[in-house]
């Protein structure tokens, strides 16, 4: 019967859509497990780095790093965490909302914004902002992204920080709340507020430094600042596979609604090309 | 005598438990860690860490430089997870910089944004067909 021939089509290519989707969502929730696995292995690492570097900044008063210091605020420098691939809902676009935000009022108080991105997504979208200066990027560092890889990025803007060209330095990711819920974050990575590691070490006592307390420090800040970008890396890559689940199941959904939607329309016409058919041959025959 | 050892990485944690003994590779020398060492903090070279859980067994790990903090009672490891030098650093700081002037200068992802909004475009009008002919049909 040539009835609904397009809206067979359309039935046939949507469901071929549901397919894919659903094939989506549940590789974005095994993914999603394992991701979440490795947000949580970064975490001592940071926050043990956290507690000595407190120790170390308030038991050597008299030395003081750069990195400590705040200073008067012209330029800052971003690093842009995102995902490499797109497909996960609003994820990307909430956190380049919430960093433009973010710019627009750095503008207005007349500062300026140097931009390091993480993730083929920010690249593309800031490379393509005429404001913007780009000063480093890395992308495509799959699932199981290393901290080698982003090594560089961070060392560009901390060399930047230590010869005075950026006066502070924030890191915008995607911080994972739940499943269903994730939060673009900006958090202030430089200069290290060492108040602001909570503090578990109250005491008179001191470490004994080999070589020195200087050395030492300076060489604990560096990593410090890494592990941190490196969490927010991990944790958007958990946030990112969580929104692909959510986004791709409500996809699959929708397809459903829409199938079974067509299928009535399908159903009625042909119902209704039959009907006048009979009528037509009820007719033919009474005219007999 | 025990003293708690852990071993974390920035990506992974790579030992927790108990040891009699830490012998790590000291940017001074080699050093071995008792329970109720003094508190003290150095960097350490690449080299092996062996924790002595007791006298018949012992875990060997490869560290590729980081940080020892020992306290009284527990003994962290912070090992790099790569091996770090100046010039990779610098390198690799190089590389990203230059990523980001190809970025820059290759506007592919324009055009893309372009191809998706025509192939939305072409959607949202299918939808509207559809639409209509469900009136007729219903």
């Amino acid at each position: 019967m040539a009835v609904g021939k397009e809206i067979r089509t359309k039935i046939g290519s949507i469901k071929n859509t549901q397919k894919i989707t659903r094939a989506m969502e549940m590789v974005a929730a095994s993914k999603m497990r394992k991701t979440q696995n490795r947000m949580q292995a970064t975490r001592p690492y940071s926050k043990k780095m956290g507690q000595i570097i407190k120790h170390l900044a308030h038991a050597n008063a008299e030395y003081k790093h750069p990195y400590l210091i705040p200073r008067e605020v012209k330029r800052v420098g971003v690093i842009v965490v995102s995902s490499d691939r797109g497909l996960c809902g609003g994820l990307n676009s909430n956190l380049f909302r919430k960093t433009l935000v973010q710019f627009r009022q750095w503008e207005k108080d007349g500062i300026d914004v140097d931009v390091c991105t993480i993730g083929t997504k920010a690249a593309g979208f800031f490379g393509n902002l005429q404001k913007v200066n780009m000063v480093g990027q890395v992308g495509k560092l799959g699932d199981t992204p290393h901290l080698n890889d982003i090594i560089g990025i961070i060392k560009i803007m901390l060399d930047a920080f230590e010869e005075g060209r950026v006066d502070e330095l924030y890191v915008i990711s995607n911080e994972f709340v739940n499943t269903m819920t994730q939060r673009p974050n900006v958090e202030k990575l430089l200069p290290v507020i060492a108040d602001d590691i909570e503090d578990e070490l109250k005491g008179h006592w001191d470490y004994i430094y080999e070589p020195d307390a200087k050395d030492v420090l300076d060489n604990l800040l560096t990593r410090y600042i890494e592990s941190i970008v490196y969490q927010g890396l991990v944790e958007n890559n958990a946030c990112e596979q969580a929104a692909r689940m959510v986004a791709m199941k409500s996809a699959s959904d929708n397809a459903g609604k829409l199938i079974g939607e067509l299928q009535l329309v399908y159903n009625k016409a042909r119902q209704a090309a039959i009907t006048q058919e009979i009528s037509e041959i009820v007719a033919g025959a009474a005219a007999v | 005598m025990t003293v708690h050892v852990d071993i974390v990485s920035a990506e992974q944690e790579i030992y927790s438990g108990l040891a009699e003994m830490v012998f790590a590779p000291a940017e001074l020398g080699e050093v071995g860690i008792s329970p109720r060492h003094a508190p003290m903090i150095t960097k350490l070279k690449p080299g092996e860490v062996r924790v002595k859980v007791s006298d018949s067994e012992s875990y060997p790990f490869f560290v590729s430089g980081g940080i020892l903090e020992v306290q009284p009672h527990l003994v962290t490891i912070l090992a790099d997870s790569a091996i770090r030098a100046k010039d990779i650093d610098e390198a690799a700081a190089l590389e990203a910089k230059s990523r980001a002037e190809e970025a820059l200068s290759d506007k592919t992802s324009k055009i893309d944004y372009a191809t998706a909004q025509a192939q939305l475009l072409e959607a949202v009008m299918q939808l509207r067909t559809l639409d209509r002919l469900r009136k007729r049909g219903g």
